[in-house]
């Protein structure tokens, strides 16, 4: 097979790996933890709606929560035991709030329910969609994108992304060394899925014992049909980002209102294919993932954690050196610090990291922008941050839009080599969220405006409705009054205004003129 | 001569009729800045009257309570006038939105009759309640309810629109 071409992308940096630390060690399993709380949020787009009530007894693997909607994805129970709770439980979220989570006390048996795997030959291409939505299936690489709107795309080229670009992270290189031919079995069905023509799974050069045994499984299993090869790409952050190694592997270049898919091409985490792979083939729907701890801890490595293992439980597991001043969720570089560790991890939680100010040093103080240029030279979607940077600190949210902030992918490259020390991305994220804030405001505004035109609209037309229906009336009474007068003989009209007349008359004679003078009662009016 | 007066009189009079303006334009372009809470609070029945009264120059351009300074700037900035400080006490911008207490609500409609945008569902003597995503939080609703059982509560904070905060830089120990 020939070499292929690789592409480049602007920028990027090369930081210490730091891999070693955790990924010599073999994916270990994690102890029961006490209790689950496991989110029902686990998708960046939809949620679920819980199945269960408190007190029943659940199987591992039982569906306590149903995709909600056509993006949501369906969540399971990580073990079997029995429901306690029903309530807001923190979220692994940098903001710290609260979310519903439905908490499962584990009975200890880890009973799974019945397995039911499909039968890739003759299942449908809708079974195998609707199978990957019900077996909560979302992206691993920490977008949380559900993949069966992804797999329900038809593509030319599949991207298996197993670049893993971030330093401190081996989550994806462990399990490309041990699990590799799931991910590889993954992958043929999201080609099946996706009609794709060849696979390209991409592995950065620093991995090699990774890069090795997916090589093998691809070589062992003479192909079907299709083309998948393993590259090797050279080791740059942020070569993981899914822009970033759809460029590296195709060429193509993607904007941040496009999606991959009007290029043909599309990108899954090594994860997500795996965990395809067991969904499918082996019926195991999704209650657990490959999470690192690593840092400064007793006994970094690789563990399969369940989802909704609080960060606390696994930090015990492996042992806090004193010093730990924080814990990180993600890399030093994208991730966040957890405002709170009984977070749990969630279907996106790729990575734990104990800090320390020996591992990393509190950044030094900010100092004024010198305007070097250092941040645009190392941004890989060709950003000029130093721009964004005036702008998001004047709260100028308009120069910031005007610079394409929202192509800002929050790498922290820009940062990472300021000589000013200036915390870049937290400035990103934070005109990002006032610009969101910005456009949501600007959206419920649109909608007042037009309900209230609308209202405004419907009380004219009430008003001009009624009006009409009393001019019609009034015209109504008017014909029958007119009716009536017809049916009267002018003759009988004549008669009664005589009568009238001689009664007024007889009155007047009957009482004397200066009576009337005095301003006495008045004579009663005739009535007819 | 005569040629070129009848072209450009008949292009004059197409134009005159195709491309004819409906509305105000600059109403509506006062109209895009108002936040549209259609609070009433500016004195006109909602924001595009509010809107229409600047424009012809019959109102000043502060009378926007939710709006604030920031709205006062963004307008005086559009027309061109000076800008003069919104008089009434600064309020923090919180979004609120009304909630009605279902147990107390005795189906009266009044709030329905009331509410500018239409966010309050319910019928005579049948329970009334509102939907939130829409509603303005514009406290016209809370005037007409006989039982009060309208109160404004804060928004929830979600991940949706929680917001990160504005970068703090630490001060550097000198001495």
């Amino acid at each position: 097979m020939s070499l292929p071409h690789l592409f480049r992308f602007p920028g990027g940096i090369q930081p210490d790996a730091h891999k070693k630390e955790s990924s010599e060690q073999p994916i270990r399993p994690v102890p029961l933890p006490a209790r689950l709380a496991v989110p029902l949020v686990q998708s960046s787009q939809g949620s679920a709606r819980t199945i269960v009530t408190v007190g029943d007894k659940v199987l591992k693997g039982q569906c306590i929560g149903e995709a909600e909607g056509n993006a949501g994805t369906a969540i399971h129970a990580p073990t079997s035991g029995r429901v306690t709770e029903i309530g807001r439980y923190p979220m692994a979220h940098p903001s710290g709030l609260d979310t519903l989570a439905i908490v499962i006390e584990p009975d200890g048996e880890e009973r799974w329910i019945a397995r039911e795997p499909l039968d890739m030959a003759s299942a449908s291409h809708e079974e195998l969609i609707l199978r990957v939505q019900a077996s909560g299936i979302v992206g691993m690489g920490g977008a949380a994108f559900p993949s069966h709107i992804k797999a329900n795309s038809k593509i030319d080229t599949l991207i298996i992304n197993g670049a893993e670009c971030e330093p401190w992270i081996s989550c994806d290189d462990r399990l490309m060394r041990e699990r590799s031919a799931d991910i590889v079995t993954g992958a043929r069905i999201l080609r099946r899925l996706t009609g794709a023509r060849r696979v390209l799974i991409g592995i950065e050069d620093n991995k090699p014992e990774a890069i090795t045994a997916m090589k093998l499984v691809v070589q062992a299993a003479a192909d079907d049909g299709g083309e998948i090869s393993v590259i090797t790409v050279p080791t740059r952050y942020p070569t993981g980002g899914q822009k970033q190694l759809i460029r590296v592997l195709t060429g193509f270049e993607i904007a941040s209102n496009q999606r991959s898919s009007s290029f043909g091409v599309q990108c899954f985490n090594v994860g997500t294919a795996h965990a395809v792979c067991r969904a499918l083939v082996h019926g195991e729907a999704m209650v657990s993932r490959v999470v690192t701890v690593t840092g400064n801890v007793e006994h970094p490595g690789n563990y399969e954690v369940l989802l909704g293992t609080a960060v606390a439980d696994l930090i015990e597991l492996c042992v806090a050196k004193p010093g730990t001043e924080r814990t990180l969720m993600g890399g030093p570089l994208m991730g966040f610090t957890l405002p709170r560790l009984d977070a749990p991890i969630t279907k996106s939680s790729n990575c734990i990291i104990a800090a320390s100010n020996t591992l990393f040093p509190p950044a030094p103080p900010e100092q004024p922008c010198i305007r070097c240029g250092s941040c645009a030279q190392s941004c890989p979607t060709g950003l000029l941050p130093f721009e964004l940077y005036w702008s998001s600190r004047a709260k100028n949210y308009d120069g910031a839009v005007h610079y394409n902030i929202s192509e800002c992918i929050e790498c922290g490259c820009c940062a990472y080599v300021c000589p000013a020390h200036i915390p870049l991305v937290d400035y990103f994220r934070f005109a990002k969220s006032e610009i969101r804030a910005r456009n949501q405001e600007k959206r419920a505004a649109d909608q007042a405006r037009a309900r209230f035109e609308a209202r405004s609209a419907r009380l004219e037309r009430d008003k001009a409705e009624k009006a009409a229906r009393l001019t019609a009336k009034a015209a109504e009474t008017r014909a029958a009054l007119a009716a009536n007068k017809d049916a009267a003989t002018d003759a009988n009209d004549a008669a009664l205004i005589a009568a009238a007349v001689a009664r007024t008359q007889a009155q007047s004679q009957a009482q004397p003129p200066a009576s009337g003078q005095n301003g006495g009662a008045t004579p009663p009016e005739p009535s007819i | 001569m005569i040629g070129i007066t009848l072209a450009l009189g008949i292009a004059l009079g197409y134009a005159a009729i195709h491309f004819k303006v409906e509305g105000n334009p600059l109403a509506a372009q006062i109209d895009a800045l108002l936040p549209q809470t259609q609070c009433a609070q500016c004195g006109y029945p909602g924001c595009k009257p509010y809107a229409e009264a600047v424009a012809s120059g019959a109102a000043e351009i502060n009378l926007c309570t939710p709006g604030g300074d920031e709205g006062a700037h963004k307008l005086a900035e559009l027309l061109g006038r000076e800008f003069k400080p919104h008089g009434g006490p600064v309020v923090e911008k919180v979004k609120v939105v009304a909630l009605i207490d279902e147990q107390t609500c005795i189906g009266c409609t009044l709030c329905i009759q009331a509410c500018p945008v239409d966010a309050i569902v319910g019928a005579a003597k049948q329970m009334h309640t509102v939907i939130a995503p829409i509603c303005t939080g514009c406290e016209l609703c809370l005037p007409p309810c006989p039982v009060d059982c309208i109160s404004l509560i804060a928004e929830p904070r979600t991940p949706q629109n929680w917001r990160w905060k504005y970068p703090v830089t630490g001060l550097k120990v000198v001495a």
